[in-house]
C-alpha cells in the first residue's frame, strides 16, 4: 500500500450526501402511468375486435387532446410541461374506453379538455385532483350529450338476438336478461372498454400482481356488490343477480381501472374498504331505483368527494399505543 | 418453514451475494488511528492520555464519564500525536485522540484478567461489559452496560439476539454466526445470566438458512434458548418489529423494549462480551462489511477501531470509476461521507461503495396518494402526511401525528413511486418538534 502524508490528493471527491435511505424501489410516477396504459391494451384490442378499427381513431384523438391539453395548461401556468409522463394520456384512453362505439369525435376532444382541464389542472394538476379526470370528462358528455352517448352500435360476432341496447338498459328498460356468458367475452353492447370482463381482468390482475392496484379496492366491491345486490335480489327476485351486477356494464373496468385511480382512492388500508363497499352500495341504489339504467360513473365520482373524510377517520392506529377509551 | 414478522415493511434486493461468502479478512495496520471520544450514545468519554505518550494495544485512553458511557481502549500499539476535534462518520466533528501506530506488529498487548464463565456473577459480566468498553453493535452504540442493567421493577422475561441483519448488502452478522458460532451462544448466555433471564431467543432472517440450521444445531441441548425463522423483510432488526415477530408484544411509543419485557442484544454485541470475559479482551476491533457495485473487491473485515475509510477502500482494491456514494452502515440507515479520513468507529458495520446506477433516484413529482407509504410505514403512521406536515411547517399537527415516534427507517421514501423525501422531511419535522418540546419543558420548569 502507497503511504502519503497526507491523505487528500489521492482521494475521490463524493458529492453526493443525501441523506439515507441511499436505495430505492425501481418505481416512478412516469413508469406506473405508462404501465397503467399497458394494462389497458387486453381492453383496447377487444374495443377493436368488437367494434371495429374506427374505435381506434377515438382513441387517439381522446389521447391527443388529453396530452395536448395538459401541455398547453402547464405552459399557461408556467410549470414544468409534462408530455411524456403518461398521466394525461391514460386519462385520454380511460376517457375513450368509456364512449360509446362510433361516438363523436369533436365531443371526444371536448370530453378530454374537460377531463383534463376541469377535472385535473384546475385543482393544481397531478396529485390535486378530487375526482378522477376521466370520469369528470365522462359526465360532462353525459349531460352535454345525452342522446349520443346512449346510442349503442351492435357488436361484432353478436349472439342472435341480442339488441344493440347494453345489457342493463335491456334489463331496465326492456326486461331482457342477458347471458352471464356473454357478459363475460363481451360481444354485447356496450363502452368501448367495458363489454369484455375477461380483458378487463387480464389488465387488473395484472396490475394488482405487480403492486399498482391495491387489491383491496377491487375486492371490497366485488364483496360489496355480492352483499347489497344480494340483499335486495332475496328481497325480490325479480331484481338481477349480483353476478350480472358484477359481469354488466362498467362495475369490473370501474373496480380495476377508475376506483383505483390513485390520486382519487384513500391512502389508508381501512379506507379503500369502506370506500370499495361505499361505491357498490350506492350502485345498487342508482341501477335499481335510478332513472338510469348505469351508474359506475356517479357512484365513483360520489365515493371520490368523501375521500379526504374517509381518510381522517381511517388514520391508523400508532404502533404500540391504544386506542382511546380502550385503555386497559 | 413458516415465519414470523410484523405488520409492513418492504423487501429492497438482498445484494448479499457479494460479500456472504467472504470469511472475515484481517486488515493491516493503518499508519494512524482516530479515536473519537464519543463512539456511543451518552456522556463522552474523558482523555487519559497527552500528546507524546506512548501506548500499547488495549490500553485505556479515554474513560467513561458516568453511568452512560463508554470507555475508549486503543487498538494499536503507537503515540498520541494529537488531541482535538476530528471529523467522523456521523458527519460531525468530535473530539478524538490520534496515535500515529509505531509499526511494530509484535507489540505488547494489555488484557485483563480473565474470568470463568461458569462461576461469574451478574455484577461482575457488567462491571466487565463496563470496563472493555462494549457498546451496542446495531449501529445507535448504546453502552452495553446499561442495558444489561435494568431498573429493579422492569421484569424481563426474554432476551432476543438480533440476527436479522435486515439491511441490504450487509453480512457481518451473517459471518460472525457461521464463524463464531460457539462464541456467539457463550456470550448470549452471559447475556441472560446477567439479566437473569431464562429464555432466549435468536431470531434469524430465512434468508439466512445455513446461520439458522447450524445455530439450531448448537442449541439443540439448551432447553432455555431457540432460533427462530424470520420473514425476510426490512425492517425486521429494528427492535419494535423484532419484539411484535418473536412475542407479538407492542412497544407503545416513547417506551422501551424493557417495558414490554424484552431486551435486544445484537450478534456483535454478545460475541464482544464473550471476548472481554473469556480472554479479556477489550472491544477494539469493527467486523464489518465492505460493499456496493462501487467496491473493487468486495470483503468482510476486522478492522482495527479508528482506522480511517479509506485505508479500509485502499485495501479492497478501491473504488471504481463510476462510483458516485461512499455510506457508512447500511444502505438504507447509513450516512453518506465526504471525508474518507473518518474512522472506522465501535459499532460501524459496514461501508459501502455504491454506484450511479445502485442510487439512482428518480425525478420527485407530486405525491400521487397511493398510499403505499402508509402501507409499508412499519410504525403505522402516515409517511405522506408527516412530510406535508413538514414542508408547511405544521409542526403541531406532526406532533399530534406522531412524528416523534417515527424511526427514520426510510422504508417509505424507499417505497414512493413519485420519489418524494418523505423520511428526510419527516426527520426535519422531528427535529423541530423535538425542540419544540425541549422548550415547552423547559419554560414549564
Amino acid at each position: 500500500m502507497e503511504t502519503a502524508t497526507t491523505i487528500e490528493p489521492k482521494q475521490k471527491v463524493y458529492f453526493d450526501l443525501t441523506t439515507s435511505p441511499h436505495l430505492h424501489s425501481k418505481w416512478s410516477t412516469q413508469k406506473v402511468m405508462w404501465f397503467v396504459n399497458i394494462a389497458l391494451a387486453p381492453s383496447v384490442a377487444a374495443a377493436l375486435v368488437f367494434f371495429g378499427i374506427y374505435q381506434a381513431i377515438i382513441m387517439v384523438t381522446a389521447v391527443a387532446f388529453a396530452v395536448g391539453t395538459e401541455a398547453a395548461i402547464q405552459a399557461v401556468r408556467k410549470k414544468q410541461v409534462t408530455w411524456f409522463d403518461g398521466s394525461a394520456a391514460l386519462t385520454g384512453l380511460l376517457l375513450a374506453l368509456i364512449l360509446p362505439p362510433n361516438f363523436s369525435l369533436s365531443a371526444t376532444a371536448i370530453g378530454s379538455v374537460v377531463a383534463i382541464g376541469l377535472g385535473k389542472q384546475i385543482f393544481g394538476g397531478l396529485g390535486y385532483n378530487i375526482f378522477n379526470p376521466a370520469l369528470v370528462g365522462r359526465a360532462f358528455l353525459q349531460a352535454a350529450f345525452p342522446v349520443q352517448i346512449t346510442t349503442w352500435t351492435q357488436p361484432n360476432f353478436a349472439v342472435d338476438g341480442i339488441t344493440s341496447a347494453t345489457p342493463l338498459a335491456a334489463l331496465k328498460f326492456d326486461k331482457v336478461l342477458t347471458e352471464t356468458s356473454s357478459l363475460a367475452i363481451g360481444n354485447v353492447g356496450g363502452s368501448l372498454g367495458e363489454t369484455s370482463a375477461a380483458a378487463v381482468l387480464v389488465g387488473g390482475i395484472f396490475l394488482i400482481a405487480i403492486g399498482i392496484v391495491n387489491w383491496r379496492i377491487p375486492l371490497s366491491m366485488i364483496i360489496g356488490m355480492i352483499v347489497f345486490g344480494g340483499i335486495f335480489w332475496l328481497i325480490n327476485p325479480s331484481y338481477p343477480t349480483p353476478i350480472f351486477h358484477i359481469f354488466a356494464g362498467s362495475f369490473l373496468f370501474g373496480a380495476m381501472f377508475m376506483a383505483t385511480d390513485w390520486v382519487t382512492s384513500p391512502i389508508t388500508n381501512k379506507g379503500m374498504w369502506i370506500f370499495g363497499l361505499g361505491i357498490s352500495l350506492v350502485l345498487v341504489i342508482i341501477r335499481l331505483y335510478g332513472g338510469l339504467p348505469e351508474g359506475v360513473m356517479y357512484s365513483i365520482l360520489f365515493m371520490n368527494a368523501f375521500v379526504p373524510l374517509i381518510n381522517r377517520y381511517t388514520t391508523p392506529l400508532t404502533f404500540g399505543a391504544i386506542r382511546e377509551g380502550k385503555k386497559k | 418453514m413458516s415465519s414470523k414478522t410484523f405488520h409492513g415493511g418492504v423487501h429492497p434486493p438482498e445484494y448479499k451475494e457479494l460479500t456472504e461468502n467472504c470469511a472475515f479478512e484481517i486488515i493491516p495496520l493503518p499508519e494512524e488511528i482516530i479515536l473519537p471520544l464519543s463512539q456511543h450514545l451518552g456522556k463522552e468519554a474523558s482523555p487519559q492520555v497527552k500528546k507524546g505518550d506512548d501506548v500499547i494495544p488495549g490500553q485505556l485512553v479515554a474513560k467513561a464519564e458516568g453511568f452512560i458511557s463508554a470507555p475508549v481502549h486503543t487498538s494499536v500499539a503507537g503515540k498520541v500525536i494529537s488531541l482535538g476535534k476530528e471529523l467522523t462518520s456521523s458527519g460531525f466533528p468530535k473530539d478524538s485522540i490520534v496515535i500515529k501506530t509505531n509499526g511494530t506488529v509484535e507489540a505488547q498487548k494489555y488484557l485483563l484478567p480473565t474470568l470463568n464463565p461458569e462461576i461469574i456473577t451478574p455484577d461482575e459480566i457488567r462491571t466487565r461489559v463496563a470496563e472493555a468498553g462494549i457498546v451496542g453493535q446495531g449501529g445507535a452504540a448504546f453502552p452495553t452496560s446499561v442495558k444489561l442493567s435494568p431498573p429493579k421493577d422492569k421484569v424481563i422475561d426474554v432476551v432476543i439476539l438480533n440476527g436479522c441483519e435486515c439491511e441490504p448488502y450487509l453480512t457481518r452478522d451473517y459471518r460472525l454466526m457461521i464463524e463464531r458460532s460457539d462464541d456467539l451462544i457463550s456470550g448470549f448466555k452471559l447475556i441472560m445470566k446477567a439479566l437473569g433471564v431464562k429464555r432466549g431467543v435468536i431470531g434469524i432472517e430465512n434468508n439466512k438458512p445455513d446461520a439458522i440450521k447450524l445455530l439450531s444445531e448448537k442449541i439443540k441441548h439448551e432447553a432455555d434458548l431457540e432460533v427462530i425463522s424470520l420473514k425476510t423483510k426490512y425492517p425486521q432488526g429494528a427492535e419494535k418489529m423484532l419484539i411484535k415477530a418473536v412475542t407479538g408484544k407492542e412497544v407503545p411509543p416513547g417506551k422501551l423494549p424493557m417495558d414490554v419485557g424484552a431486551v435486544i442484544q445484537n450478534i456483535g454485541t454478545a460475541i464482544a462480551i464473550h471476548d472481554a470475559v473469556v480472554k479479556g479482551e477489550v472491544l477494539t476491533v469493527a467486523a464489518l462489511t465492505v460493499s456496493g457495485r462501487g467496491i473493487k473487491i468486495p470483503k468482510n473485515l476486522l478492522v482495527p477501531v479508528g482506522t480511517p475509510i479509506q485505508n479500509v477502500i485502499d485495501f479492497c482494491g478501491g473504488v471504481t470509476e463510476d462510483s458516485v456514494k461512499i455510506v457508512v452502515g447500511g444502505p438504507m440507515m447509513g450516512v453518506a461521507q465526504f471525508d474518507l479520513h473518518a474512522p472506522v468507529m465501535k459499532a460501524t458495520s459496514g461501508i459501502l461503495v455504491l454506484t450511479k446506477d445502485e442510487v439512482a433516484e428518480n425525478p420527485e413529482t407530486p405525491c400521487l396518494r397511493c398510499g403505499q407509504c402508509v402501507g409499508a410505514c412499519p410504525l403505522n403512521l402516515m409517511p405522506t402526511k408527516l412530510a406535508r406536515y413538514s414542508q408547511l411547517q405544521k409542526y403541531e399537527e406532526a406532533e399530534d401525528a406522531d412524528v416523534t415516534v417515527c424511526m427514520e427507517c426510510g422504508t417509505c421514501a424507499y417505497t414512493c413511486p413519485a420519489n418524494i423525501p418523505l423520511v428526510q422531511w419527516i426527520r426535519l419535522g422531528k427535529q423541530k418538534v423535538l425542540e419544540m418540546q425541549r422548550e415547552r419543558a423547559a419554560s414549564t420548569k
